[in-house]
């Protein structure tokens, strides 16, 4: 792509330093980029390290988590160079972050209207009244009803929805460059989870974000996202275009990702699994990290992790399987 | 509570008028109707206005001088002049009734305001950064709360010539900041668990902002309530150790010191008016003010909302 990445993140390791000396990987390795009005997803099982790289990029990872190395560049600006005053400007106002669990992440004893207005106060010149205005507007925008009600209201008075649309009024409140959504839509009703990522796509649009979206539900990627990283073991092991990646998968993780969700044609009684669990971040296999639980692993697997590789147009991979010519056809199980 | 029909916005348990329940309440004031159903906390805000507005208003009630002494007048009974007669040095015992609440109340309340100051701002750092901080603080807070207080507090006043009222507010501040302190910390580090605290930090609030804007409203039940209780104890310890001759000296007229002209049988004796008026002045405002601390303990407390 031409385009300038709005953020560009280079060989970004983020260890967490354990009481008993040992080291958990969280983020090991990661580089990639997002470009201007795109929707990327970052999809992986729990514990896989895509919440500590959204994390990372905000600069919010806690004791006894460090960003040991790497680069993150947010419109030219370095972000790990930053003072932390500096970052707090461009937390919100740069970038901004939807969570999780909308239940908790408003502060019950705050209004919405006092949480949203704090927001466009901190990070704009305005008046009370403006703040408010546009605070209202917002609401209005995200689709919140009685938007001037829900502006005294407290956030145990609403429902998840309402909440975490509420949190993203708040999160596109200064015309962020980059939204990351952090399994926005988990927490809530399946039949909530469409309307708020539509509305998410439509926000996109309207104020020319960028979306990194943390999902692991691959439904949600095939559906929002323009392409596709798949993090195993705090590593990116393959990244690609959704369409394309999801047509011609080539790291049998992705694939097993993919076995995994129901298909509407094929009437199993079981879904299938990936069989194991992920590694410990502190004790990873001395080879490639999904070896452990590869149905196609060879010796070579266990000697080194392979590196990532162009497979397709924009199209990398992280196995040595692509040198065999792909993930063998045969259904093995 | 079970009967009406509820109203989908409603989270309040009450009773209320249809339009009334669309409006929203904050926690504070959800706590504030609760506090204001427990008739034993009201009546005991009233009484408590009643001692404040007696004690500040003195001079309206009495035109003696509590300081006064007058040799031709020693140990009187009630007479109209002196309503409830006079005691050693010849000083109105009405008087010195009226003024010794004005230094019961000002110590209590003062040595809680300056308590709570320590004890907010060192427990929010301790509890919100955690770490070697947090260990400085709480190591001082453990050998403060190992030395026996009355031991301590008895040492600084004997060292010390003259104990003046801002003096005794200091001591008692500072020998008692620990208990809050760590009740303060404790709330901390729940609350910086929560997720609204990464929301805050991810849309750029500073630590200070966070500390001080987000984390003391949702801390404001225990502090309250503490605070309170701890006025009640601070007022019993000015009392305490004015009896025993270590608190506020002479002429200045407390509570305490009234009580301890009774250590004299004769006057325990013959002269209960001296002696029976500020002990139940002193009980009857810890007690209120125990009242008062329940009450909102009970109010805060979002399960005890079925009371």
């Amino acid at each position: 792509m031409a385009e300038q990445p709005v953020l560009d993140i280079d060989k970004l390791k983020t260890y967490f330093y354990l009481d008993d000396e040992k080291v958990a990987k969280a983020v090991d390795d990661v580089s990639f980029s997002v470009y201007p009005g795109e929707t990327v997803a970052l999809v992986g099982e729990s514990g896989s390290g895509k919440s500590v790289t959204a994390l990372s990029i905000m600069q919010l990872i806690n004791k006894p988590g460090r960003i040991v190395e790497g680069t993150i560049v947010m419109n030219g600006k370095e972000l790990l160079q930053m003072k932390p005053k500096q970052m707090t400007k461009v937390r919100g106002n740069d970038i901004a972050m939807v969570f999780q669990e909308p239940m908790t992440a408003l502060n019950p004893v705050f209004t919405i209207g006092n949480q949203i207005t704090e927001m466009i106060r901190k990070h704009q010149k305005s008046s009370k009244n403006q703040a408010r205005e546009k605070a209202i507007e917002l609401l209005k925008t995200v689709g919140i009803p009685r938007a001037e009600d829900i502006m005294n209201e407290y956030p145990h008075q609403l429902s998840g929805g309402m909440r975490q649309r509420v949190m993203i009024a708040i999160a596109i409140s200064c015309e962020p460059a980059l939204l990351i959504a952090d399994e926005p839509t988990t927490a809530l009703d399946v039949t909530i989870q469409a309307q708020i990522l539509d509305l998410m796509a439509d926000m996109r649009d309207k104020y020319h974000m960028s979306l990194l979206l943390i999902t692991h539900d691959l439904g949600v990627v095939s559906e929002y996202a323009d392409r596709v990283m798949v993090m195993y073991g705090g590593q990116i092991v393959e990244e690609g275009p959704t369409k394309e990646l999801l047509r011609t998968t080539n790291h049998p993780y992705t694939k097993g990702l993919l076995n995994s969700l129901p298909n509407i044609d094929k009437h199993v009684d079981r879904l299938e699994t990936i069989k194991g669990t992920v590694p410990a971040a502190f004790n990873f296999p001395k080879g490639c990290r999904f070896s452990t639980r590869c149905p196609y692993v060879m010796d070579k697997c266990l000697e080194s992790n392979p590196e990532i590789t162009e497979v397709g147009p924009e199209h990398y991979v992280r196995c040595y399987l692509h040198e065999n010519g792909g993930i063998p056809n045969d259904e093995s199980r | 509570m079970q009967s009406t029909p509820q109203h989908t916005f409603s989270t309040d348990p009450d009773n209320q008028p249809q339009d009334d329940q669309l409006k929203s309440r904050s926690p504070f004031q959800l706590a504030m109707r609760r506090f204001l159903r427990n008739k034993l906390a009201v009546i005991s805000v009233f009484v408590i206005l009643i001692i404040i507005i007696l004690s500040v208003m003195a001079p309206v009630f009495t035109d003696q001088d509590p300081e006064q002494t007058d040799l031709f007048k020693i140990e009187e009974h009630p007479s109209k002049e002196n309503i409830l007669g006079t005691n050693g040095q010849g000083q109105d015992n009405f008087a010195r009734l009226l003024y010794g609440g004005r230094v019961s109340l000002i110590v209590g309340f003062s040595a809680m305001t300056f308590t709570l100051l320590i004890g907010v701002v060192l427990g929010s750092i301790a509890g919100y950064y955690g770490g070697i901080i947090d260990n400085i603080i709480m190591r001082a807070a453990d050998i403060m709360l190992m030395l026996p207080f009355l031991v301590l507090a008895l040492t600084i006043m004997a060292i010390v010539d003259r104990v003046t009222i801002p003096f005794f507010i200091t001591i008692i501040a500072l020998t008692t900041w620990p208990s809050l302190t760590r009740i303060i910390r404790g709330t901390y580090l729940s609350l910086r668990e929560q997720e609204f605290v990464l929301g805050a930090r991810a849309i750029g609030a500073s630590d200070f902002r966070i500390v001080f804007k987000h984390f003391i409203p949702n801390a404001i039940g225990p502090i309250v309530v503490n605070a309170t209780l701890m006025m009640a104890s601070y007022i019993i310890i000015e009392s305490a150790l004015s009896f025993i001759g270590f608190g506020i000296p002479q002429p200045t007229p407390t509570w305490g010191n009234m009580i301890s002209e009774a250590q004299n049988v004769r006057i325990l004796r013959d002269h209960p008016e001296a002696w029976i008026p500020p002990g139940f002045a002193i009980l009857i405002t810890v007690l209120a003010i125990n009242f008062i601390g329940d009450g909102l303990r009970d109010a805060f407390d979002p399960k005890s909302s079925q009371r």
